[in-house]
């Protein structure tokens, strides 16, 4: 499972590190950083929760 | 379930489908929407899109890869839950085993209009454009309504350089803020040169091809050759009307976003009402982030055995753009009785502030520092897990 965000679309509302904190950060600086781009298994319920989740659909989960 | 029917095809509706999918439901799916368009966003409707900024394909969410069936441009008229059938209009029938009811809200509307031009509402893809044609002239805009919408409209057009003034009968704009962050946004707008009138009704409109002024209560006449009218939402539940579902005023449901007293129907978004804690009892909420996560949450609750279903109580989140400045929430702000500004950068048009309610936090508001809202949002979770952890025994 690959996460992708589409940087330029993206305006740090914040939804996907509320949702899937292991996954996405949003620094002092409101940039938004994929802690883990291949994340496990394990987390596709929240990655893909935060994917559905994003206002401005900046983010695609392939695999 | 071999049929399950979501009735409503914008976000909630569309992120109930999609997670009956990825939840392994394999039956016949059906969306029903009124509009004639496939699921679309609606947040640019009020900004970007009305700015002539982008353009309305981009607003459309990608649902290409989305196994379902699509009846557009039709409305439910009807519910038979004994026969577990929808009528739309024009008297086609539609079964199902199960049933997400997703058909949001729309514009409330003022009664009485009278017939001439330059009117608007702004609820969907046709509104926007038709406001952003309207504008193209430089009309003076009056915007009866200084919450949400209306402030965002106010913000957009302004920016463009038109004359903008917002009536409200509240004494600040984005009265749910409460004051102080109702004030500071006042004072944001004026510095842009929105005109405010609050505290006062509107008693009339005059013109008589078209619109040209409102008259307030006061008797002052605001000049208007545009009126918006913002004033709030209305959830779509006329179509229920004798089916033998809750209705107060949206559909009642139970903590797992299951319409009580009736098997196998779900609700989410604008038109769902359930009880939750946090919000102070029965809750319906009508902000974007609740429609995708309720439609998520209630399809999966659908589909789930009554053992292993989750209550749905999200922390819920709003945001808002205004001219340079991104204003969020995260928590329950009506339930704060206090309110206090913790960081406070006027030239960086940053700001965070708590909203507490008896001493706990109950609600964040930033102003441009979205980072600080998924910390808030933590701390919200944790509170609220630990309030609903069984109490120790004496």
């Amino acid at each position: 499972m690959k996460v992708i965000v589409d940087y330029d679309l993206c305006q740090a509302h914040g939804e996907c590190a509320a949702v899937a904190p292991e996954v996405f950060e949003l620094d002092d600086s409101d940039n938004l950083n994929v802690l883990i781009e291949e994340p496990d298994e394990s987390l596709r319920e929240k990655v893909e929760q935060a994917a559905a989740v994003c206002p401005v659909m900046a983010i695609k989960v392939e695999g | 379930m071999r049929k399950i029917a979501v009735v409503g095809a914008s976000l909630a509706g569309l992120r109930a489908a999609e997670t009956l999918r990825r939840r392994g439901f394999e039956g016949e799916l059906t969306l029903i929407g009124e509009e004639l368009h496939r699921p679309y966003n609606r947040p640019p409707l009020s900004k970007e899109l009305l700015a002539g900024k982008v353009e309305p394909e981009s607003t459309g969410f990608p649902c290409d890869a989305l196994d379902a069936e699509w009846v557009l441009g039709r409305r439910a008229d009807a519910l038979d839950l004994e026969r577990r059938v929808v009528t739309l209009d024009g008297g086609d029938e539609l079964s199902f085993d199960g049933l997400v009811i997703a058909t949001g809200s729309r514009a409330r509307e003022w009664p009485g209009l009278p017939g001439i031009e330059g009117f608007h509402y702004l609820r969907d893809l046709e509104d926007s454009l038709a406001l952003g044609r309207a504008v193209a002239a430089s009309p003076r805009v009056c915007i009866v309504g200084a919450g949400f919408i209306g402030c965002e409209v106010a913000a957009t057009l302004r920016m463009q350089g038109l004359d903008v003034t917002v009536v409200d009968v509240a004494p600040h704009p984005m009265l749910p803020l409460g004051p102080e962050i109702g004030g500071r946004c006042r004072r944001m707008h004026e510095e842009h040169g929105v005109r405010f009138v609050f505290e006062t009704t509107v008693e009339g409109f005059e013109g008589s091809d078209r619109v040209e002024g409102v008259r307030l209560a006061s008797g002052e006449r605001i000049e208007a050759d545009l009126v918006l009218l913002a004033l709030g939402a209305v959830p779509n539940v006329d179509w229920l009307a004798g089916s033998g579902l809750q209705l107060d005023p949206g559909v009642v449901c139970d903590e797992f976003s299951l319409a009580v007293g009736v098997d196998g129907v779900a609700a989410a978004g604008d038109v769902a009402q359930w009880p939750h804690p946090a919000g102070g009892g029965m809750t319906r909420i009508e902000h974007w982030s609740n429609a995708a996560e309720q439609g998520i949450a209630a399809a999966a609750n659908l589909l789930a055995a009554p053992g292993e279903r989750k209550p749905y109580t999200p922390i819920p989140t709003f945001w808002t753009d205004q001219y340079d400045v991104k204003i969020q929430s995260v928590g329950f702000v009506r339930q704060a009785t206090a309110l206090d500004v913790v960081e406070d950068e006027p030239e960086e048009r940053r700001l965070v502030a708590e909203a507490t309610r008896d001493g706990e936090l109950v609600a964040a508001i930033t102003f441009n520092r979205a980072a600080r809202i998924p910390k808030y949002r933590k701390a919200l979770m944790e509170a609220a897990a630990a309030a609903s952890a069984p109490a120790a025994t004496a």
